[in-house]
């Protein structure tokens, strides 16, 4: 594999990962902007927990220690960020972000604004694996009735609670969980690129994650998979073709170009590309009708 | 076992200054198809809510099958037994018809190996299959994996009524199933309930096609302005004098009633 596919490759398995982790609260109904709080927090632990100045422990005990130290701060602001929603909800993740950003700035013991360095690589035949991993742990969180009780929190809450689902609860645990698998994704990027500084993980990074996941769809685990491999590859793919074709004007006016198509899909597919009925249409051998409509409605019952 | 299955005393609900339920009692008797009727703005809904935990009451006790509910929160009172259509339809528009059913069943399905089970995943599971089967017996079997929003209007009624039977309630409510539906639609809904209430479920619902509510019903209360007004059996609504002049009008007007219905 050559180091420009791999560096790619890369790039896309992390926002993968970062996408699953705001899809999870998103599939019910949560918009989530602090995805990069929760990437710094994990970039920072899992580097602490390695490094010779912190707790020297091995990656593969550091990366998960970071996920549950990511876990019990997202569950604990959970309760007070859970009780907004919508945009308010939006601003509140992203304030969070924020604040956990100027820590990280001010923390000399993790390097402080000069960055911190990070000691076990991680290449690419650990996160290919992980990400595999976490795409298989989140088709099958969304198939549990856990996932079908999000997936009715966003439809109407109050049905959902009238037939017993635990709102809150649902709603904390895909915060969490989702927190996790982003705090996942940002030990991943530390242990890679055996560097980190805050200000990699700035606002933009949280809105890409967000935009991933709403241009991909809500509905089904499929969305954040097409819309960071869409995201990722796209603007890249693009920019490779125009400049060996020889069109200098494409390659440095490929944002345009995305930037209108965006537009137009949120014009014409305003659930995200991959939606429930598009996902029936396309394996219908599952979910194959047993007769047609006209049967029933015909009052032949 | 108590003679009523549901036993509401003295409920009383304000909005603001607004007296929307003053001071109504009635008791629905177990296995019994109770109408609750009453002209628009009577309050047949807000009990609804008020029944499921929608809203709190402002005083008065609520009693299912012998357990007082008043204080358990709404997301609990399915457990106790009691579940419920809507007036406009209120299936996850979102999701297929059979996620709709399996929602349904949650109330039985709240520890923490039923929640992490994978519905999804494995296409022949119990889960789905009762759901599935749920489907088939009230005639709406056809497509189970299609998306509720595309289907018409009468089927999503009946799937309504599915959702709320698969919690496998003692006390069903049902707000407005017959509205909107026509003659052959409302034929399915009434063999559909008539099924449901053979199996023992006690049945209160809101309705105002008389037809449907003398065809069905064996108890009917009436509501108008927030209080009860009569209650009674179905022959004797007609000849109550307070009825007849809340809730159908005047003579001429309940003629023209008749003939609408």
């Amino acid at each position: 594999m050559s180091g420009y596919i791999e560096a790619q490759l890369i790039i896309l398995c992390l926002s993968i990962i970062y996408a699953y982790g705001i899809f999870l609260p998103a599939a019910s109904g949560q918009l989530n902007l602090g995805a990069a709080g929760f990437i710094t927090l994990g970039a920072y632990a899992s580097a602490w927990f390695n490094a010779s100045t912190g707790a020297e422990l091995p990656m593969w005990l550091s990366i998960p220690l970071a996920m549950i130290f990511t876990g019990i701060i997202a569950f604990a602001i959970s309760f007070p960020i859970l009780r907004t929603r919508g945009v308010y909800m939006v601003l509140a993740t992203f304030a969070f972000a924020e604040v956990v950003s100027g820590v990280a700035i001010n923390l000399e013991f993790v390097g402080g604004a000069a960055g911190f360095p990070v000691d076990d690589h991680a290449d690419v035949t650990v996160i290919v694996p992980v990400t595999i991993a976490v795409i298989l742990f989140s088709f099958y969180f969304m198939s549990t009735r856990l996932g079908l009780s999000l997936r009715s929190i966003h439809d109407d809450e109050s049905v959902a609670t009238l037939f017993g689902v635990n709102v809150r609860t649902s709603k904390v645990v895909a915060f969490t969980v989702g927190a996790m698998l982003m705090s996942l994704g940002g030990s991943l990027y530390g242990h890679h690129y055996n560097y980190i500084e805050a200000q990699t993980f700035n606002v933009l990074l949280s809105i890409y994650i967000l935009l991933y996941v709403l241009m991909g769809g809500t509905q089904t685990a499929w969305g954040p998979l097409i819309g960071a491999t869409f995201f990722a590859v796209v603007p890249e793919a693009l920019r490779e073709i125009a400049e060996s074709a020889g069109l200098k004007w494409l390659a440095e006016g490929r944002f345009i170009l995305f930037g209108v198509f965006i537009v137009l899909l949120m014009v014409f597919r305003s659930e995200g590309v991959m939606t429930r009925t598009l996902q029936d249409r396309l394996g219908g051998g599952l979910f194959r009708r047993k007769k047609p409509i006209a049967d029933d409605m015909a009052g032949g019952s | 076992m108590t003679e009523h299955l549901l036993e509401i005393a003295g409920m009383h609900k304000s909005f603001g200054g607004l007296k929307v339920i003053d001071d109504v009692s009635f008791n629905v008797r177990r296995g019994g198809r109770t109408a609750l009727i009453g002209p628009n703005g009577a309050g047949k809904t807000t009990i609804f809510n008020l029944l499921t935990g929608v809203y709190p009451i402002d005083a008065g006790t609520i009693t299912v099958d012998g357990q007082d509910i008043t204080d358990v929160p709404p997301q609990d009172r399915v457990t106790v037994g009691m579940s419920r259509s809507f007036q406009n339809i209120r299936l996850m528009p979102h999701l297929s018809t059979v996620e709709n059913v399996m929602l349904g069943q949650h109330a039985r399905a709240r520890k923490l190996g039923d929640l992490l089970f994978p519905l999804g995943m494995l296409p022949r599971n119990r889960w789905r299959q009762a759901a599935e089967e749920a489907l088939e017996n009230a005639g709406v079997g056809t497509y189970p994996g299609e998306i509720v929003s595309n289907l018409p209007y009468g089927v999503q009624k009946r799937i309504e009524v599915v959702r709320a039977m698969v919690s496998d309630p003692k006390l069903l409510l049902l707000d407005e199933p017959a509205a909107g539906l026509n003659k052959t639609e409302t034929n399915q809904l009434q063999e559909l309930l008539e099924r449901v209430s053979d199996q023992g479920v006690t049945i209160l619902v809101v309705e105002h096609d008389m037809q449907f509510v003398r065809d069905l019903c064996d108890y009917i209360v009436v509501l108008n302005f927030g209080r009860k007004i009569f209650e009674g059996t179905p022959d004797e609504v007609h000849k109550d004098p307070a009825v007849l002049e809340a809730y159908l009008g005047t003579d001429e007007d309940a003629a023209e009633a008749e003939n609408a219905s």
